[in-house]
């Protein structure tokens, strides 16, 4: 299948590092502004990174469409707060898949060799949005022979959540596993917007909004920013002892003729992945990738992307999760941030903070959510538009 | 118009100090949740309603289709290299990067590749009969090509009637508007309803 190979890679100039990480809290409608929300995820990353703004060379910023904040180039709007005034500044864009497409843009420019020290920012804010965000997604769908039949977002996801079910005899018991063991993981973050205690029962409980999704296997609206500081490697080992190596990046965007894909596979997410491992010389990811953050927007895109990301055999994730695999202190911890599900989904913010948690649990400081066995590799991923992109990142402490 | 009023945060930002780290993000964490009683009254807002209007060329691939769909025909394309017969059409294939060879007439029935079953409005407002969306491969297409419409002649809407009705893999026909409505757009097939009496296929 063409669509999966893993493209021929040259090998990148230099090796980047994180450094520094922050977040703002993650609500659901925040009183500041996406600058100010953005200034407070940089200025932590900045601090944790024991770097001034006025030592950061570029700035690469990622927010989701501008439909909801209702301002055009926002990118440029919200630079301010990314620290990016007087600088070379970039905002990069792919959907749901730019939060780790952040990373992967800042990575491009240290890798290259023309900058030192970037700083990646992640924000949306989706309230301001009115009635609900969900208007500015109406517009992803085509125009012509989509809109009319009145669809909403909700639609894809039910849609290919039913036919993953469908084709390897998934019940929807395992899917909403999901949503419990990341709303849990999530009590122990202290920016979580909707972590929880709840059983599978809850979940089902919960009202059906498009069958097979309930309400509690949808992520939430959220308002929130996250920043990570990136540094070439001399700059890397002169700020900190303890510096988190991005080993691996790769991306991979699919047919936007989302219908005319297999979609009980995200072979796009497999494609990101095989160039990220490759990359990072990874050839056995179940053994060598110690940590997970899928993107987990719907309970059932965690497993179908722990798939797509080789972690799991086809149709199995769901009886792996069953099994506790990916619990926190099982085999392959997944999500131990709490995820989309559990932190909140401010969209690009939400990509970069799955990046902000690797960053944390590799350099054992993620306190109550730290993952027994000091974890040495992890990988981070997003997804978005229709169901098209696979952005992928693996970090390590080697 | 913007009301001028104290905002009332229930966690104030604060600086936090590098002492006070437990598991990162820093505590005490900065960003003020506010409830939707804090947001309507509250706060000061600026409201805005954009007025955009659009109008939409359909192309060449999408035209000759929707012209196809007023005539009560559902128009597909070939790619000789590919190999692949898809619906919609489009004037290009988008793996080979060539123009599509030919142009296929298809039967007006097909096979329900994924549904659903949707209880509410894009804007979370609750829908008392459900829309049963559905991802459709139109017989005489490449399998696993498939479009978005819906499904509709289902009796019911409780989730379960709904699956009584139908299932993934069970052949489906178009229903179409009475030719005089129709206006050549993607609604001229009104839905797909279930062939009953019909074997499922895989």
């Amino acid at each position: 299948m063409r669509a999966t190979e893993a493209p021929l890679l040259g090998k990148p100039r230099r090796r980047v590092a994180v450094v520094g990480a922050g977040m703002s809290l993650f609500v659901r409608r925040a009183l500041e502004t996406g600058k100010e929300l953005s200034y407070y995820a940089a200025s932590q990353a900045l601090e944790t990174a024991g770097v001034k703004r006025r030592e950061i060379e570029a700035v690469v910023m990622v927010t989701a469409p501008d439909a909801f904040d209702g301002v055009h180039m926002k990118g440029e709007w919200l630079l301010d707060g990314a620290g990016g005034a007087g600088k070379p500044y970039m905002r990069t864009y792919v959907g749901g898949g730019s939060g780790v497409f952040g990373l992967i843009s800042g990575w491009t420019l240290v890798a290259s060799g023309l900058f030192d020290l970037v700083l990646v920012i992640g924000e949306e804010k989706m309230s301001s949005c009115q009635p609900h965000p969900q208007g500015a997604f109406l517009t992803i769908f085509d125009h012509t022979i989509e809109r009319p039949l009145g669809p909403n977002l909700l639609w894809i996801f039910a849609l290919e959540q039913h036919r993953y079910m469908a084709t390897y005899g998934i019940r929807n018991e395992d899917i909403a596993l999901v949503s419990v063991k990341n709303k849990r993981n999530a009590l122990d973050h202290p920016a979580a917007q909707v972590a929880a205690n709840l059983t599978v029962n809850d979940v089902l409980a919960s009202e059906v909004v498009a069958w097979p999704v309930h309400r509690l296997m949808v992520s939430p609206v959220s308002d929130g920013a996250a920043a990570l500081v990136l540094a070439s490697e001399t700059v890397a080992r002169r700020l900190t002892d303890k510096p988190v190596w991005i080993q691996g990046v790769g991306w991979s965007l699919d047919t936007s003729y989302w219908g005319n894909r297999d979609l009980a596979y995200p072979r796009y997410v497999e494609a990101a992945a095989r160039m990220a491992y490759a990359m990072a010389g990874v050839t056995e990811p179940r053994k060598q990738i110690h940590i997970a953050e899928p993107y987990d927007p719907f309970a059932y895109k965690e497993l179908h992307h722990l798939e797509g990301l080789l972690l799991a055999d086809k149709g199995q994730a769901p009886e792996d999760l069953a099994q506790g695999r990916f619990e926190r202190t099982g085999p392959l911890p997944v999500c131990p941030s709490g995820g989309l599900m559990g932190v909140g989904n401010p969209i690009a913010a939400a990509g970069v903070m799955k990046v902000c948690e690797l960053f944390w649990q590799l350099r054992g400081e993620a306190g109550r959510r730290q993952v027994p066995g000091k974890p040495e590799r992890g990988v981070a991923q997003a997804w978005g538009d229709l169901m098209q992109i696979g952005t992928v990142a693996v970090l390590g402490i080697h | 118009m913007a009301r001028t009023v104290t905002p009332g945060p229930r966690r104030r930002p604060t600086t936090a100090s590098p002492r006070m780290i437990d598991a990162p993000p820093r505590l005490p964490m900065r960003g003020t949740g506010l409830s939707e009683a804090e947001f309507q009254k509250t706060v000061a807002t600026v409201e805005w309603v954009p007025a955009l209007e659009y109008g939409w060329d359909t192309g060449e691939a999408i035209g000759r289709f929707l012209a196809g769909l007023r005539a009560g025909k559902i128009y597909g394309v070939r790619c000789r290299r590919c190999g692949r017969t898809v619906t919609p059409p489009r004037a290009f294939c988008e793996l080979d990067f060539k123009p599509m060879d030919e142009w296929v007439e298809l039967p007006p029935t097909g096979t329900v590749n994924t549904f659903s079953v949707c209880y509410v409005t894009w804007d979370m407002k609750p829908l008392r009969k459900p829309q049963v969306p559905a991802v459709i491969e139109i017989d005489g297409t490449t399998p696993r090509v498939g479009f978005l419409h819906l499904l509709g002649g289902l009796r019911g809407t409780s989730v379960e009637a709904v699956h009584r009705q139908v299932q993934i893999g069970m052949p489906v026909r178009a229903v179409w508007k009475p030719a005089r409505e129709r206006s050549g757009a993607i609604t001229d097939i009104l839905y797909f309803e279930p062939v009953r009496g019909k074997g499922r296929k895989a």
